[in-house]
């Protein structure tokens, strides 16, 4: 597919997708859809959707070992192995999967080759994709964190921690009088302008634009939608969050209640969310319980010292030299061939 | 078959536990809906039982016109004074202002930012009114 119809294609879907509350709250008063029905169906799919995939992977059998490395295996003693880049036991590949999730290490080593200057390759350091990602997913998990603040009464004490420390550059002054107001949270920032840079490499880079298809653009589409609705609901537009915390308390708690005026803009912006939520567990987002079982990441390089069978093997018919001799002895004995059994 | 399953079930638990928090947090408690009052003596003396702008545009955009009044007070325009729609003119002040008529701080401001854990940054300066009862 041409990379510009792929862009335009999940474009227009996300626009479709964050518009129909606007719409369907026009033609008719569906604020109970909107705010009950789709959420908890939303969410049911997540969980299952998400479960059933771990358990569908369970299922796949990994009989060898079959990690990536970049360091020293552990051999003879006197050979310094590198316990973390080629882990030799539980505890290597615990330090290194820490790495991995925390700090995205291998996405850390990314580098670029590029022709230059006629036959001249060169490999630069490449640090954007690995910074870009880690401002994405840790304001995001920043931002997931902090909505909870709707969802618990009284809000625990971690949520209100982390509130305040996303908002501590105090902008009261903004460019518009008001615009920042309430106190501003960098991590809504920073996830608009990473996912921004995410989107734009796909399209700047000409090998990442050949590989890219409506399924990269279509969930990024969506998260900055999502964001974009959240940061005009809370410094622009304005909604009735009493009126937010209300609904969302009442799905928390299995009580749902729809209060009155709250504002479609929230309805639009809850939608885009259940639309990832439900969207989750078939996409390429999945990575999610995904990199926790990665087979080139779990595993111990341990090839070397530990048998592993594969479990389908069938069952092999052999006939070893002991049964060999047992059933040929006299006629060995007789031809003058040496036995190890008299 | 299912692999690793000492390894995946334990995973899948955690998952589902940390996904449901909001469901298990708040079992069992119950969420009083915030009920800010308006019986303060001033307002019930009041002809016309009206603020600055009608409910639903103070209940989203108070902090705004707050910052505003700031903004014009300390290094803008240095006006005092502002009209509503309907002609009638107000002190643009939170403590001239405000809690004038709102005199409730526990009763008015703080139950809907206590529900919302929301901590404005007005007392960081301003004195708030002392309550009576």
């Amino acid at each position: 597919m041409n990379f510009i119809s792929g862009i335009i294609l999940s474009f227009i879907t996300v626009l479709v997708l964050v518009f129909i509350p606007f719409f369907g709250m026009q033609v008719a008063n569906l604020q109970f859809v909107f705010g009950v029905i789709i959420p908890y169906a939303a969410i049911v799919l997540f969980l299952v959707g998400v479960v059933g995939r771990l358990l569908l992977w369970s299922f796949s059998a990994v009989p060898f070992r079959i990690p990536t490395t970049a360091g020293q295996q552990k051999s003879l003693p006197w050979i310094k192995p590198n316990k973390i880049e080629n882990p030799s036991s539980a505890a290597g590949v615990f330090g290194r999967m820490l790495l991995e999730i925390l700090l995205f290490r291998s996405l850390f080593r990314n580098s670029t080759m590029e022709f230059r200057e006629g036959p001249r390759v060169t490999y630069e350091w490449e640090k954007w994709l690995w910074l870009s990602a880690i401002l994405f997913h840790y304001s995001f998990a920043v931002v997931l964190i902090r909505h909870l603040r709707f969802f618990t009464q009284p809000v625990p004490a971690f949520v209100t921690m982390l509130e305040s420390l996303d908002a501590f550059m105090q902008t009261g002054i903004g460019p518009l009088p008001g615009l920042m107001l309430p106190g501003m949270y960098l991590s809504g920032i920073i996830l608009l302008a990473a996912a921004g840079y995410l989107f734009l490499r796909r399209v700047y880079i000409p090998t990442v634009r050949y590989i890219s298809l409506p399924t990269d653009y279509f969930p990024l589409f969506l998260i900055l939608a999502i964001a974009t609705t959240g940061i005009l609901m809370r410094y622009l537009l304005k909604v009735d969050v009493v009126g937010v915390k209300e609904l969302a308390l009442g799905l928390a708690t299995f009580h749902p209640v729809v209060p009155q005026g709250i504002g479609v803009l929230f309805y639009m912006h809850l939608f885009s969310v259940c639309c990832l939520f439900a969207y989750f567990p078939f996409s390429k987002l999945v990575h999610l319980g995904g990199v926790f079982l990665s087979p080139t990441r779990i595993m111990a390089n341990n090839n070397r010292f530990v048998r592993h069978v594969n479990p389908w093997n069938y069952p092999v018919k052999v006939h070893t030299y002991d049964e060999y001799e047992e059933e040929f002895r006299e006629k060995m004995v007789e031809a003058g061939i040496p036995v190890e059994k008299e | 078959m299912m692999y690793d399953e000492n390894k995946i079930i334990p995973m899948i638990i955690i998952f589902v536990a940390l996904v449901t928090f909001p469901l298990w947090y708040n079992l069992g408690k119950a969420a009083p809906k915030p009920d800010p009052k308006i019986d303060t003596p001033v307002i019930q003396a009041l002809q016309n039982k009206q603020c600055i702008e009608p409910k639903a545009a103070m209940k989203t955009t108070h902090m705004k016109i707050l910052d505003e009044w700031r903004n014009d007070v300390v290094r803008g325009d240095y006006s005092r004074q502002m009209t509503t729609a309907d002609g009638r003119v107000f002190e643009k002040s939170l403590q001239n202002g405000c809690m004038k008529c709102h005199s409730n701080k526990t009763k008015f401001c703080d139950q809907c930012h206590n529900y919302m854990e929301v901590k404005p940054f007005c007392w960081d300066c301003h004195i708030a009114p002392k309550e009576t009862n």
